[in-house]
């Protein structure tokens, strides 16, 4: 049963080695002639005069935290969907309960406006 | 006879080489099944570079690149090793490590996940019990390569980018997932294999047709997950000047360009194995065709209905102007995010009432 998963492993690892490998290669091949203006950070054409580390607006981090519990509910939704057809109508009330507790939450945030992006 | 031959060469060279013993040769033998997997989706990649820039040449009315080689064939290569050739720039300012671990991130998910893919009956790697649980989760770290390459870059455009990409990305993730839920509830499976096997018939047994909604939704998701157009406003160049990738040059760039188009082709392979029945023949049970195409092996099949995804992909490149990034974020909070848990009830309660042609 874990032996399924040595191929995945070898696959992670083939996939790193994908990410490292051509970055040496470039860094062999190409030139490298450092100077301060072609480091510096990309600007429209003058020096940047504010750090780039500054804040933002605050519904990216909402949309995150939504995230988090949308992505819940889908991970619960996964083990019923594959014996759904086997529960029958318990199963069926059970999750249509869950559901409905989901979208009464969903329509909490629509209603608070966390969703809108003006 | 292929296993036999290869049993000889194990235990022979067991014997030459005491070191060599069951594991190394199990891993060698994945290592190859990797490679003949991964080095020609890598031309995949490298001619649909081509193919896209080719085919928006002529829907622009414009012939492409037809410079290097007969007709531009050889154009994806020296694009290749131009890329090779290039400096790569450590902007002064950013934080080296995460700089360089952002390419890594992005592109070892969209390898490894191809490990789970079954490209006919019988061709995998690896028929993993919980395949589609995999391609979400590993899908999913993607993301982390694009927050990282804003954030390490230290500069204002990547920082945007990235915000608008990690916020676009996971609200798109959460519709993807509601969809797929849909498939495994009428499959009763997470195993793609089967999922496939489930749809074994004609065109009309495929899940397209009882999950029309699901299917559409599942592919227009599967544009914004992957930044195409229109729906690129994580790139936006004409806004953000290439978003999370302005800083990268060379090949720290090539290695997002790469993982960003397997991952176009992971789509619309997975695409084809949720909703277009991976490698079954279209002419299924109708008399006379099923007979005239029954030689056609199946990954061809689903190599040309991939083929024809990834065509949409270029198309609605071609044809659609870009949204603006609030209309995204309605379209998804709003509209796909309502459509799916509706859908997941109706598709629940036609399973528990054995309604409909194709459900039960």
């Amino acid at each position: 049963m874990l032996a399924n998963y040595l191929p995945i492993m070898v696959f992670i690892f083939l996939g790193i080695a994908f990410g490292i490998g051509p970055m040496l290669i470039g860094h062999l091949l190409g030139p490298s002639k450092p100077d301060e203006e072609k480091n510096s950070q990309f600007e429209c054409g003058f020096p940047a005069f504010d750090d780039s580390r500054m804040h933002f607006n605050v519904r990216y981090y909402l949309v995150a935290i939504l995230f988090i519990l949308f992505d819940l509910e889908v991970a619960f939704f996964f083990p019923w969907a594959v014996v759904q057809s086997d529960l029958g109508w318990f199963g069926f009330v059970g999750m249509s309960i869950f559901l409905f507790l989901l979208v009464v939450g969903f329509i909490f945030e629509w209603k608070n406006g966390a969703l809108e992006w003006e | 006879m292929m296993m036999a031959l290869w049993q000889a060469f194990v235990v022979s060279t067991h014997n030459l080489l005491p070191w060599f013993d069951g594991v190394i040769a199990t891993v060698l033998i994945i290592l190859i099944k990797a490679f003949a997997l991964i080095m020609p989706l890598m031309l995949v990649v490298a001619y649909f570079t081509y193919a896209e820039r080719k085919m928006i040449g002529y829907m622009q009315l414009r012939i492409g690149p037809n410079r290097v080689g007969p007709r531009g064939w050889l154009q994806p290569i020296a694009d290749a090793l131009k890329l090779m050739t290039k400096e790569i720039i450590f902007p002064s300012k950013a934080n080296i490590y995460l700089f360089l671990l952002a390419p890594v991130l992005a592109i070892a998910p969209a390898i490894a996940v191809w490990a789970v893919i079954p490209f006919a009956e019988g061709i995998f790697v690896v028929d993993l019990d919980v395949s589609l649980l995999y391609v979400l989760a590993i899908g999913s770290i993607g993301v982390y390569g694009i927050i990282l390459a804003g954030w390490a870059s230290n500069s204002k455009y990547p920082l945007l980018g990235a915000l608008r990409s990690a916020s676009l990305l996971v609200s798109y993730e959460i519709v993807i997932g509601f969809a797929l839920v849909t498939v495994v509830m009428i499959a009763g499976s997470v195993n793609l294999n089967t999922i496939v096997e489930a749809q074994r018939g004609g065109i009309l047994h495929w899940y397209w047709l009882p999950l029309l909604p699901m299917m559409i939704i599942f592919f227009i998701s599967a544009l914004v997950e992957t930044n195409r157009a229109p729906f690129d406003v994580v790139e936006g160049e004409s806004e953000i000047v290439g978003g999370t990738h302005v800083e990268y040059s060379g090949m720290t760039f090539a290695i997002f360009f790469l993982a960003e188009y397997a991952n176009m082709i992971l789509m619309a392979v997975l695409a084809v194995l949720l909703f277009f029945g991976g490698w079954h023949s279209p002419f299924m049970g109708i008399p006379y065709l099923e007979f005239m195409f029954s030689w056609v092996p199946g990954i061809v099949w689903l190599l040309a209905k991939s083929s024809f995804f990834m065509f949409l992909y270029l198309w609605v490149r071609a044809t659609f102007p870009r949204f603006r990034y609030d209309q995204i974020m309605r379209l998804s909070w709003k509209v796909f995010l309502p459509i799916t848990i509706i859908w997941i009830f109706v598709v629940a309660l036609m399973t528990q009432l054995k309604l409909g042609v194709w459900f039960g």
